[in-house]
């Protein structure tokens, strides 16, 4: 597919077809030269087919194949004119990461970083069908479909500041339980506070290094210090909802007139009964995600004032944000120069509101919503902040990782006769896992370079530096 | 050959073959269950009858796959085999045999998420039929 340079950072896939809109595409000429970028960047013009679509099919730094939309896909819709499509959100509704500080530094930590590693994945349930320790009646379920993280915090698992550090304060209102599938709700009962497998993760880190002192300061972060970020989803609940919305959608697209280039776009008018109760089931599983990440949170908090003998007050793990990285939203973005209410899928990308926006709290006004990248196993992650350029550019979007670069059998081949945990182990980072091929298909080279993908977006100005984040500890599900 | 393996960068897909459609949807029950666990060690000692429908053969396919998954990632019920009893390109009824999840007897490969509609394919041509589906892992 042909693209055209716009600047440095940006390359457009001109209107062809039935595209309504042009593509844009976040990539260093590098990028998009050395990886095969043919079957995303179809993908980016198939999202331009659909109806009421503003301004760009747009696809962040870490685009990859995904299955509809790329993964890296942002795109936004009209709310009166336009759609909403499960497959712009994806299966795990509301994956994404929480970072957490402490007032721990590295040397703390080292003598008893294994024992710390061991304890985690003891505690915290991860891997294929893994259960919780919370088992939810129907009643209690629908509760926390609700609330989201509220309901955690109401049972004494977290603090009001985790709520006020979540995007949405961990709670999506439009949320009814009423149009979730038995099946949904049976799948989500005893799910809550699992990792989950594949690419989620618990890890411990320390701040390399800080690249914006103001904003840091403000969110907490010193050099030398360890962190706790955890990267999960809404489980078997999002997939089956996922799944539920999918096959009533793509019987009823073929009732709307218009041809779909794939039928994993499988879509609704937003202002229908079928985009409403799409859109209103999507916002159960997004609030069973925070709620399940704020267990696993809390879970964590107990498991380090365990190992290190420290009470709430002097281990200091505060919640710096928590971002998802599969939604869609009802935002409001200036369009040729209106403001216009929008519905935002963001997939496998995460939301970059700027300073002085009315959706963040006090605490961000001043320094813009705090974005959290993580990268693979054995590199580095980045902590970023939102910026007025992602408003006007990518409906307040920016990356969301590192995006994959081997499928999982070409990473299980070239990890053959390699002893991966010990590769790392003797860069200073402790693994434990639990799937059979998981490491192997999470080998740090399946993952593009993380640093080439974060300095696309600083670069570009849809989000900007604040810190460096190095693993030292890693828990794979 | 009953399948093989697809490469996708983020996902697995499996093409499946068959004689004929009742094979070629057998055989794609049998795809993904290997991929999950290895079918081989399974006894298949209990069994259960599914019906589902579809718009059309692809659609019939995902949903025929869609309803399997879910006695897995639902009931934790592992699939042997299926044997197709009555199939039309909107119906199909099948016999399902199957193992409860013992964590001490089974193996479990890898977490299928979902099967997707992403380049799915069903189709007959002169060597018989033919499948393409591509999982969210």
């Amino acid at each position: 597919m042909e693209t055209k340079k716009i600047d440095e950072y940006r390359w457009e896939v001109p209107k062809t077809g039935a595209m309504r809109v042009p593509g844009i595409v976040y990539a260093s000429e590098s990028m998009l030269k050395d990886s095969d970028q043919k079957e995303p960047l179809k993908q980016v013009a198939n999202v331009a087919t659909l109806p009421g679509i503003l301004k760009a099919s747009l696809a962040m730094p870490d685009m990859h194949w995904g299955y509809g939309f790329p993964i890296g896909g942002v795109a936004a819709f009209d709310w009166e004119s336009g759609i909403i499509s499960p497959g712009g959100v994806g299966y795990d509704i509301n994956c994404g990461v929480r970072l957490a500080t402490t007032f721990l530094v590295e040397k703390d930590v080292r003598p008893k970083l294994k024992d710390l590693v061991h304890e985690l994945f003891r505690d915290i349930p991860a891997g294929v069908g893994s259960k919780g320790s919370i088992k939810l009646s129907i009643k209690e379920e629908k509760k926390v479909l609700r609330m989201g993280s509220k309901w955690v915090v109401q049972q004494g698992m977290g603090e009001a500041s985790d709520l006020e550090h979540t995007e949405d304060g961990g709670c999506m209102d439009n949320a009814d339980p009423e149009v979730i599938s038995q099946r949904a709700l049976e799948r989500g009962r005893n799910q809550l506070g699992t990792l989950g497998s594949g690419n989620h993760f618990l890890e411990i880190g320390v701040v390399e290094k800080i690249f914006a002192p103001e904003a840091a300061r403000i969110l907490g972060l010193f050099e030398g210090q360890v962190t706790l970020m955890l990267h999960s989803g809404s489980r078997g609940l999002g997939y089956q909802v996922c799944d539920d919305s999918l096959a009533f959608m793509a019987k009823h697209v073929k009732k709307l007139g218009f041809d779909l280039p794939d039928r994993q776009l499988a879509c609704a008018m937003i202002q229908s009964p079928e985009g409403k109760r799409y859109y209103d089931a999507m916002a159960c599983a997004a609030n069973y995600a925070w709620a399940n990440r704020q267990v696993l949170m809390h879970r964590s908090r107990e498991v380090f004032s365990k190992v290190f003998g420290l009470g709430p007050r002097d281990l200091g793990m505060n919640l710096v944000y928590d971002v998802c990285h599969n939604i869609a939203k009802k935002e409001k973005h200036l369009v040729d120069g209106k403001k216009q209410t929008v519905c935002v899928h963001r997939k496998g990308a995460t939301r970059s509101f700027p300073p002085g926006h009315e959706a963040l709290g006090d605490k961000f006004q001043k320094i813009g919503q705090p974005v959290i990248i993580p990268g693979d196993m054995g590199t580095a992650s980045y902590v970023l902040v939102g910026t007025h350029k992602a408003m006007e550019d990518t409906f307040g979007s920016t990356c969301h990782g590192a995006g994959r670069v081997l499928s999982r059998k070409a990473a299980k081949k070239a990890s053959k006769g390699r002893s991966l945990h010990r590769e790392l182990e003797d860069r200073g980072i402790f693994v434990k896992w639990t799937g059979r091929s998981t490491l192997a298909e999470e080998m740090p080279e399946a993952y593009k370079d993380i640093s080439q993908v974060v300095n696309v977006v600083h670069g570009a100005g849809i989000s900007k530096k604040v810190a460096k984040l190095r693993p030292i500890g890693v828990v794979k599900g | 050959m009953k399948y093989r393996l697809i490469d996708h960068t983020a996902d697995f897909g499996v093409q499946v073959f068959g004689s004929d459609a009742k094979e070629v949807f057998s055989n794609a029950a049998l795809a993904m269950f290997d991929l999950i666990t290895k079918v081989g060690s399974l006894k298949g000692l209990n069994s259960m009858d599914v019906s589902i429908s579809g718009e059309d053969w692809p659609d019939l396919m995902i949903n025929w796959l869609r309803e399997l998954l879910f006695l897995w990632n639902g009931k934790e019920l592992l699939v042997k085999r299926a044997d197709i009893t009555i199939l039309s390109e909107n119906n199909l009824s099948a016999k399902v045999f199957f193992d409860p999840y013992d964590p001490d007897h089974h193996v479990i490969k890898i977490e299928v998420k979902a099967v997707t509609y992403h380049q799915i394919q069903v189709k007959s041509g002169p060597s018989g039929w033919e499948a393409r589906v591509i999982f969210d892992v």
